[in-house]
């Protein structure tokens, strides 16, 4: 902006300009790499694919927001009029140079990350219910994945108000918490019993909505061991807060033991904490507004738990 | 005082009964929407208060979960559709007809039916609290199956009565919006041209022109929610061959380019009043105002990022993100105006150019925020996680409710004759720009680190940040005060305002202050040179110098 104006600027105030701009990209650069901070541990492969755009996004978000603070600091503390004086600044109406400067190359940049994004997109190969499949052909590897491996597994998962179901049909074991082998790709047949529900474990990066009527495949690698949360991310109800499950990566010789050691256990009430709310609700004089009444527990041979401490 | 030059007069006191009827005078009809806005205002933020207050601890434990969902998805609705919208209609009413020289609206009397379907549906809404059952509660979105789920079984339920206001608040914005777009293509005063129109007239016209193009999609599609909810059809049910992102998408397809209809006239006044306390004229005037028409037409096609992991095909997904990056670019162009304009200028830092400064800070936070969201990989991991309520509450608290308070503060003396309390303003300003950011800021740790929206309980590690978010919402609560405070004593007994306290460039300051109810009546000025002319010592209108004489002479009497 110092180009419109009629005088030139000093070499002290260009040198200073320099710095402050170098100062900004060295403050940018920190935080790009403290962004890694605020996000749970990377527990699939498509962890360190979100984080790294997420990084070079507030990177360069910093950037931008502490310019345009700079200049509106510098306007507050230097451009102030003087107490009484009512009259008008020099007027400048614009200057097309810079209207156009400042056109190109926020759209150069955007544009930049667009294409980035669009690169990682196409690497997490997520997919959409546009290739969703009917129950009688279950088992289908979908392509788009990275790597050059077939899902080992496929888990159908049963999303209810307010429970989640996970079932291994190879195992013929079912349970209400989900295990999966560390490294292995592992393909999931997403179903709603009732409403949308929203498959989202945060340690994974990935979240696909769950559509009654539909079933929907979607696959992940884990790479990295630990007991994570899958949170229900699409608002399904009264008790959607508590529609949560836990996630445990583990080897694959774990895997299959649990696996085996499942197959043995009977049927048995899985976990649902709406239900036991729902119970101690109706037993209340006046419980609150209405509510759609819980699905019941799903039986499985695993009921696992949701009250181990977390990764994340 | 000429006789050659007619000049606009003042009019004896008119009764304050005749804000509580049907008038059809906009400068009437404007007091009544922002006064009725305020009043939903305080609902609407009474209920922010219980939610922040249930999410200060882990457990659901202040309120029970249904009444949770119930209040969320209330505060929401309100905030929306009673207060955001109806006060930007008011200052539409205030401003579009005194800036462009106009008597009044095209259309008074639909002006005047528009607003009074407000309190109608505002009322709906607030009995939706009162039948059996509660109010609705599946968020203002209200997707389907979760909305038509209807515990009850009864034929008048929340939800219903939920569906009905919302239709009817989009027929009356639509009545707003045929009478903006005709007012300001129809009757400008003489000699100005669109190029010599007020940017905020060109952002009326902008948001406008969006809520024709918008509005009937939201409407149709909440027509067919409801035959779903109450007479058994299948339009989104499926169990009965409907599909429930259908309706996703024409929800979207209008309530994506709502928040433009809320952010461009927000950008107006930005555009109007940085050159005032900056006293420089705008920075590219011209780029500026075609800027927001480039929004409209992007805004337009952005809708599917809203529901980016509702199962939608790649190619889609990298369209939609594109369009959405592609706003950034007119966006900025503003940003950079406004930089611009501030630039060199001789900065008076009054009550409304500190919301204005404050209001850009948060909305370039906002825009930061929002093309993270863009792309589609950070948007899987947080869609529909406390990072969207942060962003979306920078864009509409941080940025919009701060600029539609710095246009109160600006134009309060012109409507209301009386200048508010400079102090009391700045306390009000100081309470809102830290108790948004202290509200709204730690959101996004929380969305980053999973936490989903619109949960009534969570998981402990969570607490930190939400204990910071309630406090802050509480301090967003307490500056409430300062401000009604302001309203009510500066309207009651403040100081007389001249016709142009601010020395500011436009017709409006070229009437009485407040303003006789045909503004210049039979005699427009006739505008010679385009607004924002600070510094450049050029009129406006023809015989500006005898019209503010006699302006002058008409106060000192």
């Amino acid at each position: 902006m110092t180009s419109s104006s009629p005088r030139r600027p000093g070499t002290i105030a260009l040198v200073a300009l320099a710095l402050w701009i170098g100062l900004l990209v060295l403050i940018s650069v920190w935080m790009a790499g403290q962004s890694y901070h605020w996000l749970p541990v990377q527990a699939s492969n498509a962890a360190p694919l979100v984080d790294g755009l997420f990084s070079f996004e507030t990177g360069l978000g910093t950037f931008v927001f502490l310019g345009v603070i700079s200049v509106i600091t510098w306007v507050v503390l230097m451009h102030r009029a003087e107490k009484y004086d009512i009259s008008d600044a020099e007027p400048i109406e614009g200057n097309t140079k810079l209207e156009v400067i400042w056109t190109l190359i926020p759209l150069a940049i955007v544009m930049g990350i667009a294409i980035y994004a669009m690169r990682i997109n196409h690497q997490l190969g997520i997919l959409g219910p546009m290739e969703h499949i009917h129950p009688h052909n279950a088992i289908e590897a979908q392509g788009g994945y990275p790597g050059d491996q077939l899902p080992s597994e496929s888990i159908e998962v049963i999303a209810r108000q307010w429970s989640w179901e996970f079932r291994y049909p190879g195992a013929k074991v079912s349970s209400t918490e989900l295990h999966l082998p560390v490294d292995k790709p592992v393909t999931f047949r997403l179903t709603s019993d009732d409403v949308i529900h929203g498959f989202y474990i945060p340690a994974f990066r990935l979240k696909q909505d769950v559509i009654p009527g539909k079933a929907i495949n979607f696959t992940l690698t884990p790479t990295r061991e630990g007991r994570y949360r899958l949170r229900d991310s699409q608002f399904s109800g009264t008790w959607f807060a508590t529609n949560q499950a836990d996630v445990v990566v583990e080897t694959d010789e774990a895997y299959q033991s649990w696996l085996n050691q499942g197959a043995s256990q009977p049927l048995q009430d899985g976990l649902s904490d709406a239900v036991g709310e729902y119970r101690e609700r109706q037993k209340q004089a006046n419980p609150g507004w209405a509510t759609v009444q819980p699905a019941p527990p799903p039986q499985v041979n695993v009921p696992g738990s949701n009250t181990l401490p977390h990764d994340s | 005082m000429t006789s050659t030059i007619p000049l606009p007069q003042s009019e004896p006191e008119q009764s304050w009964t005749r804000y509580f009827g049907f008038n059809t005078d906009a400068k009437v009809i404007g007091i009544q929407y922002i006064v009725v806005a305020f009043f939903f205002f305080l609902i609407g933020g009474f209920l922010a208060m219980i939610i922040r207050g249930e999410l200060i601890t882990p457990a659901a434990d202040l309120v029970d979960r249904t009444v949770y969902n119930g209040l969320y998805t209330m505060h929401g609705t309100i905030m929306l559709f009673l207060f955001i919208f109806p006060i930007l209609n008011g200052l539409n009413n205030l401003l579009i007809p005194t800036m462009i020289g106009a008597p009044d609206m095209a259309f008074p009397r639909l002006n005047a039916v528009a607003f009074w379907l407000v309190p109608i549906f505002g009322s709906l809404l607030i009995a939706s609290f009162f039948v059996p059952g509660g109010p609705a509660y599946a968020g203002w979105w209200s997707y389907p199956p979760v909305s038509i789920q209807n515990p009850l079984g009864n034929l008048i339920s929340g939800q219903g009565l939920w569906l009905v206001a919302v239709a009817l608040s989009g027929v009356s914005s639509i009545m707003g919006a045929v009478n903006f777009v005709t007012t300001i293509l129809r009757m400008r005063a003489p000699g100005m041209g669109f190029f010599r129109m007020p940017v905020f007239c060109w952002t009326a016209l902008a948001a406008q022109t969006l809520q024709l193009i918008g509005l009937p999609a939201l409407t149709g599609g909440a027509v067919m929610l409801l035959l779903d909810l109450t007479a058994g059809t299948s339009f989104y049910r499926p169990e009965g061959g409907g599909d429930p992102v259908l309706y996703q998408h024409f929800f979207w397809f209008y309530s994506h380019p709502a928040v433009y209809v809320i952010i461009l006239p927000v950008f107006g006044i930005f555009s109007e009043l940085f050159p005032v306390y900056s006293r420089k004229p705008l920075f590219g005037y011209v780029y500026v105002s075609l800027a927001s028409f480039i929004i409209v037409g992007l805004g337009l096609v952005v809708w599917v990022h809203h529901f980016f992991p509702s199962g939608v095909p790649e190619w889609m997904r990298n369209l939609f993100m594109f369009t959405t990056m592609l706003i950034a670019v007119p966006t900025g162009v503003k940003v950079f105006a406004w930089l611009g304009t501030i630039w060199r200028g001789k900065l008076q830092l009054t009550t409304p150019m500190l919301f204005c400064l404050g209001g850009l800070i948060n909305f370039v936070f906002a825009g930061i925020t929002g093309i993270m969201l863009a792309t589609v990989p950070i948007d899987i991991h947080v869609n529909n996680t406390y990072f969207v309520v942060g962003h979306f509450h920078y864009v509409i608290y941080g940025a919009a409710v701060m600029g539609i308070f710095a246009a109160i503060y600006h134009w309060f003396p012109k409507f209301t004759g009386r200048m508010p309390y400079e102090g009391l303003g700045k306390l009000h300003f100081l309470l809102t720009f830290v108790g948004a950011n202290l509200n709204f800021l730690p959101m996004h740790p929380l969305g980053l680190m999973g936490m989903p929206r619109r949960v009534s309980s969570y998981d402990p590690e969570f607490a930190f940040w939400n204990v910071l978010a309630s406090l802050g919402a509480f301090l967003l609560g307490v500056s409430i005060i300062p401000f009604l405070l302001n309203m009510i004593s500066s309207w009651a007994r403040g100081p007389r305002a001249t016709h142009n306290p601010w020395n500011a460039i436009g017709l409006e300051w070229l009437l009485p202050s407040p303003p006789p109810e045909d503004n210049f009546g039979e005699h427009v000025p006739t505008v010679i040179s385009r607004p924002y002319g600070y510094g450049l010592g050029e009129p406006l209108v023809e015989h500006q110098a005898e019209i503010e004489q006699a302006l002058i002479l008409q106060e000192a009497t």
